[in-house]
């Protein structure tokens, strides 16, 4: 594997890192709302939420680019802020894949917290912990399997983006170059075998990562 | 009676609206009861707080939890309460122990654990502290429950039907510690249940509601010898007469001794001088005007009549009886009625078919 494929990979689980752990942070209190609320919202919220799941990465990275762009408000901000642009530059990548992943962190934290109701938090509520208590105490470790789900799966299609990227990220070496671009450019210039360890490493990596994520859910299911 | 619990709750949800004004003692257990509903549970969870009752009040004693009307309202976290679910509600990522310290923890700081075990002894539970809830059965849950709720050093425990989830064998395996309960604890009691067998074994007050309207509130034995309400027992009308054990009889049968005579029944392991509730179905009890020795009915008290009145059944009517200052119901034909000329005032003997024991 050449230098640059190394940098690629590091690259990626760098971003991917980031990325999900963000994704947990912003995802959380969305999926708490989203599970709780009866606001008329819901549906606008939700479906928003859900968008990434069926717009090409295209369409995101499109409007992404344009928005952080220096005539996007986003992009005027961060010069007014003196941050500079955003596209081409790793927290340009980052803010991108935030969007792109978000369904996939938030529905299963969502749907864990459906599952575990308001019951538990009544009781909680009724044994003196308050709403914030009741959430750290009792919702969260309730929802856990929701949040490795999510997790996992947010890390894993980070990992896996392309379109969003070379929209937003370009393909510079070091900054914005992920595996899957490295990989594009590699069967461009018709270096199959090195596309071939990236290619491989990631079909074996998306597998174990799903294969780890069913069998722990069953488990969790069947704790006997 | 200063120190008593008040709560006034209105709730309008289109097809079911609850109204009531409540006064319950500020000791024993009382029993919100009704058939499903009739608002009890909704009436219950407004007294936690965890169902918003707009104008609402409640208070126990001094201590106001809500009064809209002065802008009183104490989240569900702030009130002094302890709460049993009908479904077993321990929390699963906790053991038994970490479920009955949550609530402890949280009031009494530096809890004592000393209390934690005295607790679990109370309730049976010590040899499970350490299992995880989905190896208990629904029973051990429950008491599970129960210790926690009270772990966490109530002012009122709020029980919402907690046998009803749990088959015949599981109620009677939990119902002697809820006896036990009621002579050890100090705190109010408010029981939600539609059982008449649960309700005659365990309360003091009883609260009748029927579609969200309180029908009747009163001791025990004052409400069950009404005969005026509507058929809220149907074929469980009947009274409870609190007795003695006096005496185990050579023939195996064990008198037991109240203020208006004696009652036979079979030999009971309990010891003379051990107080037993009894359940006397107005359905168990005939009436004649003199006694009855040539009849196989050996419980047998003499009685006045204190009026008669209509029940759910053709062709009966319901007599209520004064036995020295004990209420008895009886439920016999009309035909009967008017043969033995029953009327208010008469007196007569009261034959007692079977008696039912609550302990």
């Amino acid at each position: 594997m050449e230098s640059s494929d190394l940098a690629a990979v590091w690259l990626t689980l760098k971003l991917a890192t980031v990325v999900t752990l963000l994704l947990l942070l912003v995802g959380t209190p969305v999926a708490w709302w989203l599970a709780h609320t009866r606001s008329r919202l819901k549906g606008v919220v939700g479906a928003l939420v859900a968008l990434p799941l069926v717009l090409p990465p295209t369409v995101i990275g499109f409007y992404l680019l344009v928005a952080m762009g220096p005539d996007g408000p986003v992009g005027r901000l961060t010069e007014a802020l003196g941050i500079g642009l955003l596209p081409f530059t790793f927290p340009g990548l980052v803010i991108a894949s935030v969007f792109y992943s978000l369904p996939f962190v938030v529905q299963p934290i969502q749907n864990a917290f459906a599952t575990v109701g308001e019951r538990p938090l009544e009781v909680a509520a009724t044994l003196r912990a308050g709403p914030w208590d009741a959430f750290w105490s009792v919702a969260v470790p309730l929802a856990r399997p929701g949040f490795v789900s999510g997790a996992i799966l947010g890390f894993a299609h980070t990992i896996g983006e392309f379109g969003v990227v070379l929209m937003i990220g370009g393909n510079i070496p070091n900054k914005t170059r992920v595996v899957s671009v490295q990989i594009y450019d590699h069967v461009e210039a018709l270096e199959y075998a090195q596309a071939h360890w990236l290619a491989g490493g990631m079909l074996l990596f998306s597998f174990v990562v799903l294969l780890a994520l069913y069998t722990f859910n069953a488990g969790w299911r069947n704790p006997a | 009676m200063s120190a008593e619990i008040r709560g006034k709750f209105r709730v309008d949800r289109g097809n079911f609206s609850l109204d009531v004004d409540l006064a319950l003692p500020a000791r024993g257990i009382s029993a919100l009861f009704g058939p499903s509903g009739s608002g009890k549970t909704t009436c219950l969870r407004a007294m936690a707080g965890l169902e918003r009752a707009p104008g609402g009040f409640f208070a126990i004693g001094d201590t106001v939890w809500q009064d809209d009307a002065r802008g009183v309202w104490l989240p569900t976290h702030r009130r002094a309460l302890g709460m049993v679910f009908q479904e077993a509600s321990l929390f699963p990522h906790l053991s038994v122990r970490g479920n009955m310290a949550f609530g402890q923890r949280r009031t009494v700081p530096g809890a004592d654990p000393h209390r934690l075990a005295e607790i679990a002894e109370l309730l049976g539970i010590a040899a499970l502290l350490e299992r995880m809830p989905p190896a208990l059965s629904g029973g051990e849950r429950q008491r599970v429950a129960i210790a926690r709720a009270l772990l966490a050093a109530p002012d009122i425990l709020l029980l919402d039907e907690p046998l009803a989830a749990l088959d015949a064998r599981r109620k009677q395996e939990i119902l002697p510690y809820l006896e036990r309960l009621h002579g050890e604890l100090s705190i109010p009691v408010i029981y939600v249940s539609h059982s008449p067998d649960e309700v005659a074994r365990l309360v003091d007050h009883l609260v009748l509601l029927d579609g969200g309207r309180c029908v009747a509130s009163g001791s025990l034995h004052d409400v069950l010898g009404r005969i005026d309400l509507p058929a809220v027992f149907a074929d469980d009308a009947g009274v409870v007469v609190e007795t003695t054990v006096a005496e185990h009889e050579a023939d195996d049968l064990t008198r037991l001794e109240f203020s208006g005579g004696h009652i036979w029944v079979s030999r009971r392991s309990e010891a003379i001088g051990t107080p037993l509730r009894c359940r006397i179905h107005a359905r168990d009890v005939s009436l004649a005007l003199v006694p009855q020795t040539q009849a196989s009915i050996l419980n047998c008290v003499a009685a006045t009549v204190v009026n008669l009145a209509a029940t759910a059944t053709p062709g009966h009517v319901l007599v209520k009886l004064d036995v020295a200052g004990n209420p008895l119901l009886a439920r016999i034909t009309r035909r009967s009625a008017e043969r033995l000329g029953i009327r208010p005032g008469l007196a007569l003997h009261a034959q007692i078919k079977s008696v039912a024991l609550l302990a």
